[in-house]
């Protein structure tokens, strides 16, 4: 279900994946919150036009959507999968996605901005993820026309993202932080240092499941390679943090550790009703076991799949009904059973 | 203590800011801090920036200014958070370039730049590349390399 999370990539114990995203916009366009629905329209062929008849030298394919043409559930699964944003399936009329058919790679067209490139990793990989995602942007530049100054870079439609236009964005599996009280104080610290701090799905949303995402507060002044730089040692230093914890917490409270891990190994396995929170909560405290060795023959790769998949529309996606929110949990606490009890 | 904007109320907010590391206190009396929409609980990227422009230049000084290009008015900027087209930076430039250095922390982009829209600034880029290698050949005495590079430069430098 999550074809670009395969295990790959670098300190997969702790980072769950990595995302860079580049804001671009057109010259001679105004930017959406001004663009007549006929100017959304020629960008959205130009776009497309530019990416898939494009003289490619990237090798994945790609198809192109308009956002009116993908079903409610449908959207809101490219959500769940972290392909789209929320603010781009409200421009039904004029939003459209194209989509690497490996799902590494996404461009949001008429979101904030004109032209949102998105590549997505396994692990800690944002060297990558920018060095790819800046070959889709020369891609696109061959065909179109950049609002770029030299001041202050490139024009994005808020003032918060101009310069590079990047965000570079670590997803981050902290339990032990979490366990010890210790996430939020070290997270306000990284805050300090000029990056943000978010929940999984985006702006504004709370932690679930003890995963966190970090990435750069500021995109002017800094080249995106010292930019990644900044957030690759941020990681490190969080992630090195997380593994003492994890250490310490098996020598001095072994049992206590095992109990948490294994009684909400028991509850994912035999819950007839779970809601999404709880099953997060559940499956954090399992991955946990499992890198500690507390739990094994089950890979962690998957329960961060099973994250995605239990999620409200992935689950209507998957039965191919719409479900209330009951029947939901009821489908979630059997999904999980099946995956635990096929590994 | 004493309010820092009016000296005259007693202090009851106290606003610590930092940014790259400096790090500001404010200390306001509750009727000077209702003038500071960064106060605003509500917090997000967004209107942290809009509130920071109001801040900077109070909003009757901007009222009814409009964007040359788009027409979007000041008004309509701090609502929304977002500009209207890139003329907008333009329209507005000298209110925003030390609100944008205040919140980026910096007000000048060395990053990528776009090859085709990049103007000078790629060419300028690319000669300096240049006279580096330029200089690592001269110093590995590679005088043949060394002499192309110097042509490739004199070539480059004549498009500025």
């Amino acid at each position: 279900m999550l074809k670009w999370l395969d295990n790959s990539g670098k300190e997969r114990d702790i980072v769950i994946s990595s995302r860079i995203r580049l804001a671009r916009n057109l010259k001679n366009y105004k930017f959406p919150t001004k663009l007549k629905k006929e100017e959304a329209q020629k960008i959205l062929e130009d776009v497309k036009n530019s990416m898939i008849n494009g003289k490619s030298n990237v090798t994945e394919d790609y198809t192109f959507f308009k956002m009116k043409d993908i079903p409610v559930i449908e959207r809101n699964v490219l959500i769940e999968k972290h392909l789209i944003s929320p603010a781009l399936t409200e421009k039904t009329e004029t939003g459209g996605v194209i989509l690497s058919n490996d799902e590494k790679v996404s461009i949001l067209i008429n979101e904030e901005d004109h032209v949102r490139i998105q590549k997505l990793g396994s692990g800690l990989c944002l060297d990558k993820c920018w060095e790819s995602s800046s070959n889709i942007d020369d891609v696109l530049e061959q065909n179109l026309n950049y609002a770029f100054d030299e001041r202050i870079g490139y024009i994005t439609s808020c003032p918060t993202n101009i310069g590079t236009g990047m965000r570079a964005s670590v997803m981050m599996h902290l339990p032990a932080l979490s366990l010890t009280n210790q996430a939020e104080k070290i997270l306000l610290a990284a805050s300090q240092l000029g990056v943000a701090v978010r929940g999984v799905y985006g702006e504004g949303t709370k932690s679930m499941g003890n995963l966190y995402q970090i990435s750069n507060q500021g995109t002017l002044g800094l080249s995106e390679e010292k930019i990644i730089d900044k957030i690759n040692k941020i990681t490190m230093q969080i992630v090195e943090k997380e593994r003492s914890i994890r250490e310490s917490l098996m020598t001095n409270q072994k049992i206590a550790l095992e109990d948490k891990v294994l009684r909400s190994y028991g509850i994912l396995n035999s819950a007839k009703v779970i809601s999404t929170q709880e099953a997060m909560k559940l499956i954090s405290n399992v991955k946990l076991g499992i890198e500690l060795g507390i739990i094994e023959g089950i890979n962690s790769n998957e329960l961060d799949i099973l994250i995605t998949e239990i999620q409200p529309y992935s689950i209507q996606y998957i039965t191919r009904e719409e479900l209330a929110q009951k029947a939901r949990d009821i489908k979630r606490a059997e999904i999980i059973k099946n995956k635990l009890s096929n590994k | 203590m004493l309010c820092n904007e009016c000296g005259k109320n007693k202090a009851t907010v106290h606003v610590t800011k930092i940014i790259n590391g400096q790090k500001t206190e404010t200390h306001l009396c509750e009727e000077c801090a209702k003038k500071y929409s960064t106060f605003n609980p509500s917090f997000s990227m967004e209107s942290f920036f809009a509130g920071l422009l109001n801040d900077a230049f109070g909003t009757d000084m901007l009222e009814g200014i409009g964007c040359n290009s788009c027409g979007m008015t000041y008004d309509e900027f701090t609502h929304l958070g977002k500009f209207g087209c890139s003329e907008c930076y333009d329209s507005f430039k000298n209110r925003l370039m030390p609100v944008i250095k205040n919140i980026q922390g910096y007000d000048t982009h060395t990053g990528k730049v776009p090859k085709k829209t990049g103007g000078k600034i790629k060419i300028k880029r690319d000669i300096e590349n240049l006279r580096h290698e330029l200089k690592s050949a001269v110093e590995k005495e590679e005088y043949e390399n060394a002499a192309k590079l110097r042509d490739k430069i004199r070539e480059m430098e004549k498009e500025l």
